[in-house]
């Protein structure tokens, strides 16, 4: 078992996950080299069925679904991770220094997300993004604020068991700041347990850019993204047309991908030679 | 324990009272100038002008949140923007539309899910615990429309046992209620169910590696016994919560199902209004959910204190 754990070999699952990611990742960055046909560009007649010429068929206004598929991972992917980076950011900084800073910001801080978190996240984002509009900065702000109120929660709970550990009262009594402790003392020794994590905030921004692309506030056209696309053709499915489920499967893959990878970084991290088995 | 369950319903309140200002805020202060926000770049200074005031935006902003506070509290929720329909009047069918279908899938979910989370940690490592550990991942990780999509296809489309749209009237009757909405409750039971499945398993297993049911086993009792005399009694509230926390997923969960099945629910209205910019319709409809959000989870907090064994003899 223990040699199945190690970062050279991965499980069989893991392994799959990173072969299906890559391959996204892959369309993400040479979309424009792959690409049968353009992103916004009509070829052929509206709704046509699966063939050799247009793999996916195609959709609502003609454009060639593959394509779409291809260009729609650039955006999808891309705007989720953007959002992961900030919240983590964001996330992780407040926690680290609500572990650090003493009571007083601790408590704020902490009480202060509390009631953030007291309402449904996309209700939550339904408001901001109304009132806001969604153009692409807009979009990828407020999920990422929205989102590092979670991450703040698990960062803060990790460093509050960092800061307690006698290098870190060592590091105080040489007068040593708090942002040089969070930097050099509790950083390195909260990262693990939070690679992990980082996963699984990843599937959840990535589900929710999708939701709200899906509801027509996300992601905006002629940008072709997956959350948006299955908007664009979601009521053919009436008449048997399989075209939403093709985008709505790229979705399910990559989220399935990543749950994978993160399992096998996680079972890692429950080695008891480990950092940590946290979580 | 009474003291204890009063101290909670008082935080709920106060809870409840944080997330009036909060909605308040995200909605008419951070934007600046909301006419402006509402109707866009192209408006005229003379609309703007007009649209301030019919807003009442010329007066200042804690003004306008007490007024607004108590006209809710009075059930006076505004009119629409865009059809300028009492709010209220429309929101009130919708409700108990968003009601039904949540009911109805909770009615399904709860049961399936506790017996099954149950089943699953008594059986850790079997097949039964391998089969379903798959089956609620993959529901977990694909979004809501996709499983309602392939459920539209296959039971809609292709069979034709259901309609893929679900409209339902005022007067239509109960059973035929039931088949219509039966598509979109059985998604929301999907995804609900995966995650009260999972959660209930984890529950039951954290008591089950507790020093006194070894001791229950090393005394020689049978499996069956010590699980639903030792293991079961103390996992009911953390199962209870777990129930509450998945119900209160529900209710966001339900926005995306009822636009994917045209259903009129609150849901619908409320992606309705923020394509509409329609501020009080957004402002009600987050109140709603917000407002559900919060009593669920303090009704959860409460039924988890009373049944806890070691809180149930007061000093």
């Amino acid at each position: 078992m223990t040699n199945n754990n190690s970062f050279r070999n991965p499980t069989l699952s893991a392994k799959i996950g990173m072969v299906i990611l890559s391959i996204f990742i892959f369309c993400a960055i040479f979309a424009p080299i792959i690409a049968p046909f353009g992103e916004a560009e009509s070829v052929g007649k509206t709704w046509l069925g699966p063939s050799s010429k247009f793999w996916l068929g195609t959709d609502n206004i003609g454009r060639d679904m593959l394509s779409r598929v291809i260009f729609g991972a650039r955006m999808t992917l891309g705007v989720a991770a953007i959002c992961t980076c900030l919240s983590f950011l964001i996330g992780v900084t407040m926690g680290l220094l609500a572990a650090v800073a003493g009571k007083i910001f601790d408590q704020v801080l902490s009480r202060f997300v509390d009631l953030m978190l007291s309402i449904p996240i996309l209700v939550f984002a339904l408001m901001i993004l109304s009132m806001f509009g969604s153009s692409l900065p807009t979009l990828i702000i407020t999920i990422g604020i929205l989102d590092s109120f979670r991450v703040f929660r698990l960062a803060r709970a990790i460093a509050v068991d960092v800061v307690v550990k006698e290098f870190v009262e060592v590091a105080r009594l040489r007068g040593e700041g708090y942002w040089w402790i969070m930097r050099h003392e509790v950083l390195p020794n909260s990262l693990p347990p939070m690679i992990a994590e980082l996963g699984l905030r990843f599937c959840f921004n990535f589900l929710f850019v999708a939701s709200l692309s899906f509801l027509g506030i996300g992601i905006q056209p002629p940008f072709a993204d997956w959350g948006g696309m299955v908007r664009e053709s979601g009521r053919a499915i009436s008449f048997g047309i399989a075209a939403p489920l093709w985008p709505a499967l790229a979705i399910g893959l990559t989220t399935i991908s990543v749950n994978m990878i993160v399992d096998w970084i996680l079972s890692i991290n429950a080695r008891p030679s480990g950092a940590s088995a946290e979580m | 324990m009474l003291r204890l369950i009063l101290t909670r319903i008082f935080l709920g309140c106060l809870t409840l009272f944080a997330v009036t200002i909060l909605i308040f805020a995200a909605t008419e202060i951070l934007p600046g100038d909301v006419a402006s926000a509402i109707l866009g770049q192209g408006a005229t200074p003379e609309t703007l002008a007009a649209f301030r005031i019919e807003l009442g935006l010329d007066r200042s902003a804690y003004v306008r949140y007490f007024e607004w506070l108590s006209n809710a509290l009075q059930g006076d929720l505004g009119v629409a923007l865009t059809n300028k329909r009492e709010v209220l009047a429309t929101i009130t069918p919708r409700l108990i539309n968003t009601l039904f279908l949540a009911g109805y899938a909770a009615a399904i979910a709860v049961p399936i899910a506790i017996f099954f989370g149950i089943v699953t940690a008594i059986n850790e490592g079997k097949w039964i615990d391998r089969a379903a550990n798959i089956v609620t991942l993959g529901a977990i990780s694909v979004p809501e429309f996709f499983i309602a999509y392939i459920l539209i296809f296959v039971f809609a489309t292709k069979l034709g046992w259901f309609p893929s749209l679900s409209t339902v009237y005022s007067d239509m009757g109960f059973w035929q209620k039931l088949h219509v909405v039966a598509l979109p409750s059985i998604t929301l039971t999907m995804l609900v169910t995966a995650h009260m499945l999972r959660m209930t398993r984890a529950s039951v297993l954290a008591i089950m590696s507790q020093p006194y049911i070894e001791m229950a086993f090393l005394k020689g009792l049978p499996r069956n016994r010590v699980i639903l005399h030792h293991a079961l009694p103390n996992a009911a509230a953390p199962i209870i919560s777990v129930v509450a926390l998945n119900l209160a997923y529900l209710i966001v969960g339900v926005v995306v199902i009822e636009v994917v099945f045209v259903y009129p629910g609150v849901g619908q209205y409320m992606v309705d209004g923020v394509s509409k910019r329609d501020l009080p319709v957004i402002q009600a409809c987050a109140l709603i959910f917000g407002g559900t959000f919060v009593l669920l989870n303090t009704v959860a907090d409460i039924l988890s204190i009373m049944v806890n064994p070691l809180l149930r003899h007061s000093r």
